[in-house]
């Protein structure tokens, strides 16, 4: 252990030792080990579905100070998996709302919030104030700014990730052990793999990982059993299957093994972030649009135009506009007999990407009256039909 | 020699189903024929060249590919190979 603060182990309350009975009867943990928690610092990176059931069980273990960073707003979407923030929570900071959380949890914890994101300027002075840093964002870069931050610093980084049913978790960047560059030197391409807003996620699923992340830095603390260190757990929950494989220090590892990164980088530039988005601007301008507003003026007066919806079966199934036809954007170069060139089309999807690719791909197969339909029909239901429902 | 691959589902819609047998002489040969019969997924498993991707990791048995040679890797009947993508979600 680390700590930079307290190094002289606290004393308990009455009404703590009476608290955490039930760990001081674990002779794994006892008065030591309680004292130990209560010491310890602990920075969640993200509050959202890993950071949840990690800031409450960490919580109510004791862990004596937890580090929060977040700058995003409780959203009702949220509330699906993120099991920290309740619904008088909508529209609040998840900082306020964990805080009153854990507080009424526990009012021992001392919380520190930091809203903001973890960047390449403040991540080595955020995590290098606390004992041990859980993973629980959402997007590569700041994996790998992460991942860096606790090699350079030595700091445990416990990691958890998870998509639609599956989960992986392991301990990176202690003394000797491999780190998340040692499992995925690069990151995929931006786009690539899909987002758990964009591919869904089980809400359950969080839960899962997020507590084996939490039994994961306990252990760390308490400096019992063994951890994930060297090895990385795949979590199957439709299968319910769990699986360790080996995972090996790489010794061309820029990070933990040859050292070649002394300093954090642009983790945007590194995740190709920046590039992909310039592209998706320059793509989207390309595209002729329409906005919602527009495109229910033209159903009124009745003109005579197709509205081809490429979003999937079970999106359709949750909301859709009159008159549209069902193209999902995999099956559009099938469907493409099917159209009409001469006539115009307006193409739509939840948010207006994928159906900007249909566009391109329609005037490329010679379409020439095709427009996209500006924010799809999310925004369809904000400025045209609020009984159609958002998801 | 036949060896077992296991797709995270993510990948598995893409073949018919999360477990799929396969054949050849390396991990690279095992790899191209269920490239080779499911042609949507082969470019998520290894790059145009036929090379791994520095995000996609295989692992053969419970090792990881890249430190016993990577697709020149030797495989044996009944082996199992368990591919494992960067995913992000949190």
């Amino acid at each position: 252990m680390t700590s930079t603060t307290s190094t002289v182990a606290p004393e308990l309350s009455n009404e703590e030792i009476f608290r955490y009975s039930r760990h001081l009867i674990l002779p794994e943990v006892g008065l030591e080990g309680q004292k130990k928690l209560k010491r310890a610092r602990v920075l969640l990176v993200g509050v959202g579905g890993l950071g949840s059931p990690a800031a409450l069980y960490l919580a109510a273990a004791g862990v004596g100070t937890l580090g929060l960073v977040d700058f995003d707003v409780v959203d009702a979407t949220n509330l699906q998996r993120q099991v920290l923030h309740g619904t008088s929570a909508i529209g609040k900071r998840k900082l306020d709302s964990a805080r009153e959380r854990i507080e009424d949890l526990n009012p021992n914890v001392h919380v520190e919030a930091h809203e903001t994101s973890l960047t390449s300027r403040n991540a080595l002075e955020i995590i290098g104030t606390y004992d041990i840093v859980i993973d629980g964002t959402d997007n590569f870069q700041t994996r790998y700014l992460v991942n860096d931050a606790c090699v350079l610093l030595g700091k445990p980084n416990v990691y958890g990730s998870i998509y639609r049913f599956e989960g992986q978790a392991s301990v990176f960047a202690t003394k000797d052990a491999p780190c998340y560059r040692c499992l995925f030197r690069e990151p995929p391409p931006p786009g690539l793999v899909p987002s758990c807003a964009e591919g869904g996620v089980l809400g359950v699923l969080p839960g899962i990982i997020g507590t084996i992340q939490t039994t994961e830095a306990l252990k760390i603390i308490l400096g019992i059993g063994e951890t994930l260190e060297g090895r990385l757990l795949l979590v199957d929950a439709l299968r319910m299957k769990f699986r360790t494989l080996n995972l090996r220090k790489d010794p061309t590892c820029p990070a933990c093994g040859t050292h070649e990164i002394t300093e954090l980088i642009d983790y945007e530039e590194f995740c190709g972030v920046r590039q992909a988005a310039a592209a998706d601007a320059a793509a989207a301008s390309a595209v002729p649009e329409i906005t919602p507003t527009q495109l229910a003026a033209r159903i009124s007066r009745g003109e005579d135009f197709d509205l081809i919806d490429v979003r999937e079966p079970h999106e359709w199934e949750i909301a859709r506009i009159p008159g549209a036809r069902l193209i999902p954007l995999a099956t559009l170069v099938e469907a493409l007999p099917t159209l009409d060139s001469a006539r115009e089309i307006v193409v739509h999807c939840k948010g207006g990407g994928r159906s900007a690719r249909a566009v391109q791909q329609l005037q490329a197969s010679g379409f020439r009256k095709v427009w996209n339909l500006a924010g799809g029909i999310t925004r369809w239901s904000d400025d045209v039909d609020p009984s159609t429902p958002k998801y | 020699m036949a060896v077992t691959l296991f797709l995270p589902t993510v990948l598995a819609r893409l073949a018919d189903g999360g477990t799929l047998r396969s054949e050849g002489g390396t991990v690279g040969e095992v790899v191209a024929n269920v490239a080779e019969r499911f042609p949507q997924l082969a470019p998520r498993l290894r790059d145009e060249n036929g090379d791994p991707y520095a995000f996609v990791t295989f692992y053969l048995n419970d090792e990881d590919i890249r430190f016993s040679g990577s697709f020149a890797a030797q495989v044996k009947d009944g082996d199992e190979l368990t591919i494992v993508p960067a995913i992000a979600g949190g």
